[in-house]
């Protein structure tokens, strides 16, 4: 042991540098820990689009797909539904669709790309659940509407085209997903119009 | 022999000083009343989840695939499957019981006031962690309810601006709650979340045990060395560690007096759990929901999806505001002012025995207030009960907003020096 005066300038460098690069070597061992709650090559594989027969649906039924594990709602709009839609425009928090909740061609009065068939995700845009579907006791919601959807949850409320009433939880339209026709009857839930 | 064993382990491990220290000569208040028994029972209901969860994971399969039917293999085929799986969901309803109850006995008492702020604090932390503790322990059933109930508080998160999408994603590990979201959260809730549990409970205890026990009269024990008469102290033995520092009066020894005295709770509380796990384990749907007796199905939400009631208050003030964000703000501020009850409270007088009519009724108002959100946390959303719940919140956090303005010149009654009875 040598006499030498302590440095404590130098002391303190030697602990400021170990801990700056013990500080890294921590950050470097986070990456895999955090890295490896993100979604696996095999649920990002897991994501084909799905087919969907049209021609059975009856007008005003709704039916369901799976896409993704999500519900995809696919609704035949009366006539009567589809002209409407407009009515209630004042109702709404984006009657225009102005929010990019759709492809650019589903970026109509009808949100969808031909105006009978509404194809949205059932998943409500306040905390997921998927709404339930009023095919003609909506007025108890809103009065003048007779159909839309209505989440069982928190409440929110969404009109024929998905958009969503003014004064609950869901701040947004429910989504259209990427999807086209490839025949008249055809649905293909996960390819874009123009994309195939 | 045994003292030759013990004497052995004391050169080596300090045994019978710990033991001293914390138990035989531990100076506790004379006058701890009924509300001084939900901390050892909540200690009592940890033991027992942990217990009986070791036991059921022996059993239980975590997967998207296996989960559901492995409970109803616990449930039918494994012998006391049922016995251990009622036991642990009705002990989950049991922790939330008696943690409720030890909090709102700080909140009486002044429990939380200084000197014993970090305490508070240790015990918030280990309510947070129970919540999680709680609400990933919900989804393994893997039931139709477990299900959706994880969508709803998963998809809180995506209420963070710009990050919130992504953070669901990461939380998920997928784009739906599949089965990565499922072992994830067994992960946790066997091994993370219990070990920092335990971690939590010993350092509240610590830190109790170095501020000493607050108690019914909020009259502190432990008097400045030197400032009382040897005949007037406590004829107890307590550790030097307390009685060097200071004089303490009006104190027994932990062990055995409130070893037995709690005993006594322990009875009357298995009595009830008893009564729940055989009679009752689903509590009327309360405990264990209608709709968790059908496999998770993500197409399908219930026709009305409630929390477990021990979330109910807070799901409520989630509910209530017409917003996603704010909502999501409001019910996590919920909890963060209970955090900072200690520095909302400018008073110095601990016990609503001794605290002004005003702080005695707005204690009461903000208990009925909790009851009333967490009832409504259970129903349906109808615009009564939205404005129900909207009342009871603003009288939720309106306890913690008056608590600071008439707290610091309130007017209260002289505390005694001594605990008289």
């Amino acid at each position: 042991m040598s006499n030498v005066p302590v440095n404590n300038g130098r002391r303190r460098f030697l602990t400021a540098a170990t801990v700056v690069v013990g500080g890294v070597g921590v950050a470097g061992v986070a990456v895999p820990f955090i890295g490896s709650w993100n979604p696996s090559a095999r649920a990002k594989a897991a994501g084909a689009p799905v087919e969907v027969n049209v021609s059975k649906i009856e007008p005003g039924q709704l039916i369901r797909a799976e896409w993704r594990g999500k519900p995809v709602y696919v609704v035949r709009r009366t006539e009567e539904t589809v002209n409407g839609l407009a009515k209630h425009d004042d109702q709404l928090r984006d009657p225009n669709s102005e929010k990019a909740q759709q492809p650019s061609y589903a970026t109509n009065a009808y949100r969808s790309i031909k105006p009978e068939f509404l194809v949205a995700l059932g998943v409500c845009t306040h905390l997921g659940c998927a709404p339930t579907h009023h095919g003609d006791d909506f007025d108890q919601h809103v009065a003048g509407v007779s159909n839309g959807f209505f989440c069982p949850c928190h409440g929110s409320k969404f009109d024929m085209a998905g958009r969503v009433f003014q004064g609950v939880p869901a701040p947004l339209n429910l989504v259209v997903p990427e999807h086209s026709f490839t025949s008249e009857d055809t649905l293909l839930i996960g390819v874009g119009q123009g994309d195939a | 022999m045994l003292a030759n064993f013990m004497a052995w382990m004391d050169k080596r491990l300090p045994l019978t000083d710990a033991w001293n220290k914390h138990l035989a000569q531990y100076p506790a208040p004379k006058n701890f009343n009924f509300w001084y028994f939900f901390g050892s029972l909540a200690m009592l209901v940890l033991v027992n989840q942990i217990l009986t969860g070791v036991w059921l994971t022996m059993s239980y399969e975590p997967s998207g695939d296996g989960a559901f039917a492995s409970v109803e293999y616990i449930m039918r085929d494994v012998d006391y499957g049922w016995l251990l799986r009622y036991m642990h969901s009705t002990g989950a309803s049991a922790f939330f019981v008696v943690v409720y109850l030890h909090m709102m006995r700080g909140l009486m008492y002044g429990s939380y006031q200084k000197p014993r702020e970090l305490l508070w604090i240790f015990g918030m932390l280990i309510f947070l962690v129970l919540m999680a503790e709680a609400f990933m322990g919900y989804l393994l059933p893997w039931g139709n309810m477990s299900y959706w109930g994880a969508q709803v508080i998963i998809s809180l998160f995506g209420a963070i601006p710009v990050i919130g999408d992504d953070l669901t994603l990461w939380i998920r590990g997928d784009y739906v709650i599949s089965g990565a979201t499922l072992n994830r959260f067994f992960a946790l809730h066997v091994i993370a979340m219990p070990l920092v549990l335990v971690i939590l409970v010993f350092l509240h205890i610590l830190a109790l045990h170095e501020v000493g026990s607050n108690n019914p009269e909020g009259i502190e024990v432990k008097k400045k060395k030197g400032s009382i008469p040897v005949e007037e102290q406590s004829k107890f033995t307590f550790h030097k560690q307390y009685t060097d520092k200071y004089d303490i009066v009006d104190a027994i020894p932990f062990h055995p007096y409130y070893s037995v005295k709690d005993i006594m709770g322990v009875a009357g509380f298995l009595i009830l759990f008893c009564w729940v796990m055989f009679f009752a384990p689903e509590g009327g749907g309360y405990f264990m929901e209608a709709p968790n007796f059908e496999p998770a199905n993500g197409l399908k939400t219930p026709e009305h999806i409630a929390p477990v009631w021990y979330f109910g208050p807070f799901y409520t003030i989630l509910r209530v505001i017409p917003d996603k964000l704010l909502g999501a703000i409001g019910m996590f501020s919920a909890i963060i002012v209970l955090f900072l009850v200690p520095w909302f409270d400018r008073g110095v007088v601990k016990s609503v025995k001794y605290r002004s009519k005003l702080h005695l009724f707005n204690l009461i108002q903000f208990s009925i207030c909790f009851v009333v959100l967490g009832a409504l946390g259970t129903l349906p959303a109808t615009p009564v009960y939205n404005m129900m719940g909207t009342i009871a919140s603003f009288g939720y956090f309106g306890f913690f907003v008056a608590l600071w303005f008439y707290s610091k010149n309130e007017k209260c009654k002289p505390v005694p020096e001594r605990i008289s009875h």
